[in-house]
């Protein structure tokens, strides 16, 4: 386990590299002066040029700025953000906890529905049942976010009037979020209906990012399911005459579970790019909306921040999954 | 029934009190922060300048034309070098959770405002870290104001180093927004001076009260303004950055008022008896410049022919959907000074077709340079291009589009020996006609923001006449004849200015929209 550990360790270091080599070339190689894009049509006089050249160290040699760049990471320093000259990191973390919250929230919503309907699709193969599952985990796999997410709010919030258009709480409620995370803080709060508001804010971001994780996760269980229920275990247990509840549910599933435990922690990218779509449409304020708000005002010093943060975050997560798998199964553990 | 009687009406007052008192306000973006004076972009002004602070002149609600703000009146030298203000007694700052003045607005206050952007050495230079002030400096203003001085507590004289007319638009202008000396002085003693740009104190309508970042502004009205106190108690913005949100928290009645709508979605706003969308004309122009030192575009007839030959109506028509006017002058019909007695080149292929040749134009082919990217002068510049492009072919006249990316761009169409005619725009910030006529096509500007490259003497006279001039009158009658000048030369074809629309529920009452493409919301109620 030890030797696994490390060796797994051991890759990390190098992808960490690249990424921050992929996250620094980023803002260099899209064309255009970043510099020049921040004057406009206005321009910029031939002297305030230089002075913000150097203000934001472009004035170096590339090698220069990469070793300033990875020298500041090591010391936990990402940058200021150019537009709103904070550090990068403090306001990644004030928007962090508002993303985390919603990606568990869909996370949880998916794997919830998603297992139990890959269970049944598979018993049920090739009937209508597991068909319409199916296909309809095509089309939920298929959707593109933006789109869905307008279609529910103009359906539950426009037509309805079940749930609020956007935001994260109702208007009226202002309170300290020592948590960041809005149903604990809404909680703390002590202000009457505050966790109602904030639970029906995240009804339909949490339905519109679980969409996806959702359709993978059911077609990952349906085919482990499919595979084990194959297995001579199985046939075996049905043969003594367990119930196909016992069989289905305790035998196969335990052992189907495995790699969809593996799909649950592979989402966590998938989630992190869904919520840059799911959060700008539901006015989300986490770093998915932020992303997107320093891509268009073209803050290049927190796009690179922030491209580095979350590589990072999916890098532990995988990491995270990938001991625990190797844990549970010992087979991983010698490739 | 008693019972009956008193729940019925303590069910009307809360019903009021709760519709009346807050306006929630669905902006489009994040502030990039709370002190004007650093940043340049409209959605931070909306959150600090328009509506929690004061210039010491005003623009007029809604309009271009200024009045007096925090300075009651001023006096201008002869030599319309020396400014000097006499400011208004009794203004109070906010007082917050996190400030309370001890004293009434003065004089060390505007010197402060000022100085703190001007002086590098000033302790208040960098309240915030690698803030720098990028008006202030595109203004000039380094070079222009040579000194402040505090006569007394309650009178200050800018001396500027040379005569410059659009001072006091200037002035107005957000990055001039006077901010509390005696704030600065608390928060750099308490060694927290980045939260001037955090928590902003001013003398203006509505007080800061919190920011949730990328999700809620809160403002409570100021009781102790020094004008009437805002008809709105409390002001939220509700930052909702996708359009078509925007409009269903609209109609589900979760905001009163949202700017940028979908031009998709204005038929059915339209329609809809819950929401007013007022409009106006912006305070920009959408033009095409010629490379006029260039042959044959060196020539005014070839010019006015090129001209001839484009079916505006049709181009705005189709590029802005009814959010669009064709524009006949290089300043839109919002400013003072415009000139509407000029008459447009008519659109007539034939005779177009005909000067060509008598000006001896045979076989034309040229570059049309298309902007990459949108703007509310022109949303969609390679479309219009193109049927420049198709209008110009119906002349005899090859026309080649070309693009680069937005900052070669801009850099690119400077050079003088550029290639063709180059579309692009502009968009007011003083209200001023010098903002448009002597930044685009004065001599100064040839080989950076005067894209015809156009260097005219009678027009150059006209403007530069008016810089000095400090009589409205007078300079209004230098302005109108410069347009005559500029509409004889041609440099450009001036195509479009757009509509600003702005969908508001029906609730809201006053609301004007800002020539500057602001949101201020004093002077708005809402009704029952």
């Amino acid at each position: 386990m030890l030797s696994f550990l490390i060796r797994r360790l051991a890759t990390f270091l190098p992808t960490f590299i690249g990424v921050t080599v992929i996250a620094f070339a980023f803002i260099r190689l899209l064309p255009g002066d970043p510099i020049l894009l921040l004057a406009g049509e206005r321009g910029v006089s031939a002297e305030r040029y230089e002075a913000l050249r150097q203000q934001f160290g472009f004035d170096q040699p590339v090698w220069r700025q990469y070793l300033d760049y990875v020298w500041g990471i090591l010391h936990g320093d990402l940058g200021t953000s150019f537009v709103t000259k904070r550090p990068v990191l403090d306001e990644f973390m004030a928007l962090f906890p508002a993303t985390v919250e919603l990606g568990l929230c869909a996370i949880i919503l998916a794997t919830l529905l998603g297992i139990p309907a890959g269970v049944i699709a598979a018993v049920n193969r090739g009937k209508f049942f597991d068909q319409a599952l199916m296909s309809t985990a095509l089309v939920g796999y298929s959707m593109p976010i933006f789109w869905w997410a307008l279609l529910l709010i103009i359906v539950f919030s426009g037509t309805l009037g079940w749930t609020p258009v956007s935001g994260r709480l109702g208007l009226m409620y202002f309170f300290d979020q020592p948590t960041g995370f809005m149903l604990i803080d809404s909680l703390l709060s002590g202000q009457p209906g505050a966790f109602r508001s904030a639970v029906s804010h995240l009804i339909l971001p949490t339905i519109a990012l679980a969409t996806i994780p959702l359709a993978v996760i059911a077609r990952q269980t349906r085919s482990a399911m499919l595979e084990v229920l194959g297995e001579d275990y199985v046939r075996t247990a049905r043969a003594k005459g367990m119930s196909p509840m016992r069989v289905n549910g305790i035998h196969a599933l335990r052992n189907a579970l495995i790699p969809v435990v593996t799909v649950i922690g592979l989402s966590v990218g998938t989630l992190l790019a869904g919520a840059i779509l799911t959060e700008t449409i539901f006015s989300w304020p986490g770093i998915g909306k932020w992303m997107v708000d320093s891509i268009f005002r073209r803050d290049y010093q927190a796009v690179q921040g922030g491209l580095l943060l979350i590589a990072l975050v999916v890098m532990i997560v995988n990491l995270i999954v990938d001991l625990t798998y190797g844990f549970i199964n010992p087979k991983i553990r010698k490739g | 029934m008693r019972k009956l009687i008193a729940i019925s009406l303590s069910a009307m007052l809360m019903g009021s009190a709760a519709s009346a008192a807050n306006l929630v306000y669905c902006s489009e973006g994040s502030p990039e922060g709370f002190d004007p004076a650093l940043y340049t972009s409209g959605t931070s002004f909306d959150a600090s300048a328009r509506n929690v602070m004061n210039t010491l002149v005003e623009f007029t609600h809604g309009e271009t034309s200024t009045e007096p703000g925090l300075a009651e009146s001023w006096e201008v030298s002869e030599d319309g070098t020396e400014y000097t203000f006499h400011l208004r007694q009794g203004v109070k700052f906010h007082t917050t959770d996190f400030f309370t003045p001890s004293r009434d607005f003065n004089a060390d206050d505007v010197i402060f405002t000022f100085d703190r952007q001007g002086n590098a050495d000033s302790p208040y230079h960098q309240m915030t870290q690698g803030g720098s002030y990028e008006y202030y400096n595109s203004m000039s203003m380094p070079d222009l104001i040579k000194s402040i001085e505090k006569v007394d507590d309650y009178t200050v004289k800018f001396i500027l180093s040379r005569p410059e007319a659009p001072m006091l638009a200037n002035l107005a202008m957000p990055f001039a927004s006077i901010l509390s000396k005696e704030y600065a002085d608390k928060l750099v003693e308490a060694g927290t001076p980045e939260l001037m740009n955090q928590q902003p104190i001013g003398t203006g309508p509505f007080k800061f009260v919190g920011y949730q970042k990328d999700a809620v502004i809160r403002f409570a009205r100021n009781d102790d303004y020094w004008q009437e106190p805002a008809a709105i108690e409390n002001l939220i913005f509700a930052i909702t950055p996708d359009a078509s949100v925007r409009y269903q928290k609209l109609k589900a009645g979760e905001c009163h008022v949202m700017p940028y709508p979908n031009p998709a979605d204005l038929e059915a706003m339209k329609s809809d008896e819950n929401i007013n969308v007022v409009s106006r004309e912006g305070l920009n122009v959408g033009y095409l410049a010629y490379n006029t030192k260039q042959e044959p575009f060196d020539k005014p007839e070839v010019r006015k022919a090129l001209n001839m030959a484009m079916d505006k109506k049709a181009i705005v028509d189709a590029i802005f959907q009814g959010a669009g006017a064709v524009a006949k002058n290089p300043i839109p019909p919002t400013m003072w000074s415009y000139n509407d007695a000029i008459e447009d080149d008519p659109y007539d292929p034939e005779a177009a077709k005909k000067m060509l040749e008598d000006a001896g134009v045979t076989d034309l082919s040229m570059k049309v340079w298309a902007m990459p990217v949108q703007r509310p002068y022109n949303p969609n510049a390679r479309r219009m291009a193109e049927m420049i492009q198709a209008d110009f072919a119906k002349v005899g006249v090859k026309a080649e589009i070309v693009s680069y990316e937005w900052g070669e761009y801009l850099e690119r169409s400077k050079a003088e020996d550029r290639d063709g005619a180059v579309l692009l725009g502009w968009t007011g910030d003083n209200g001023d006609p010098d903002n448009f006529l002597a930044v685009l096509l004065g001599c100064d500007a040839v080989g950076s923001a005067n894209r015809a490259l156009w260097c005219n003497e009678e027009f150059d006279d006209l403007i530069q006449k008016a810089k000095v001039e400090s009589d409205q009158a007078e300079r209004t009658k230098l302005y109108e004849q410069a347009q005559v000048v500029f509409k004889d030369q041609a440099p450009w074809a001036t195509i479009a200015h757009s509509v600003v629309n702005e969908p508001i529920s029906s609730k809201v009452q006053g609301y004007k929209i800002d020539p500057f493409g602001g949101h201020v919301f004093y002077g708005v109620s809402l009704a029952e």
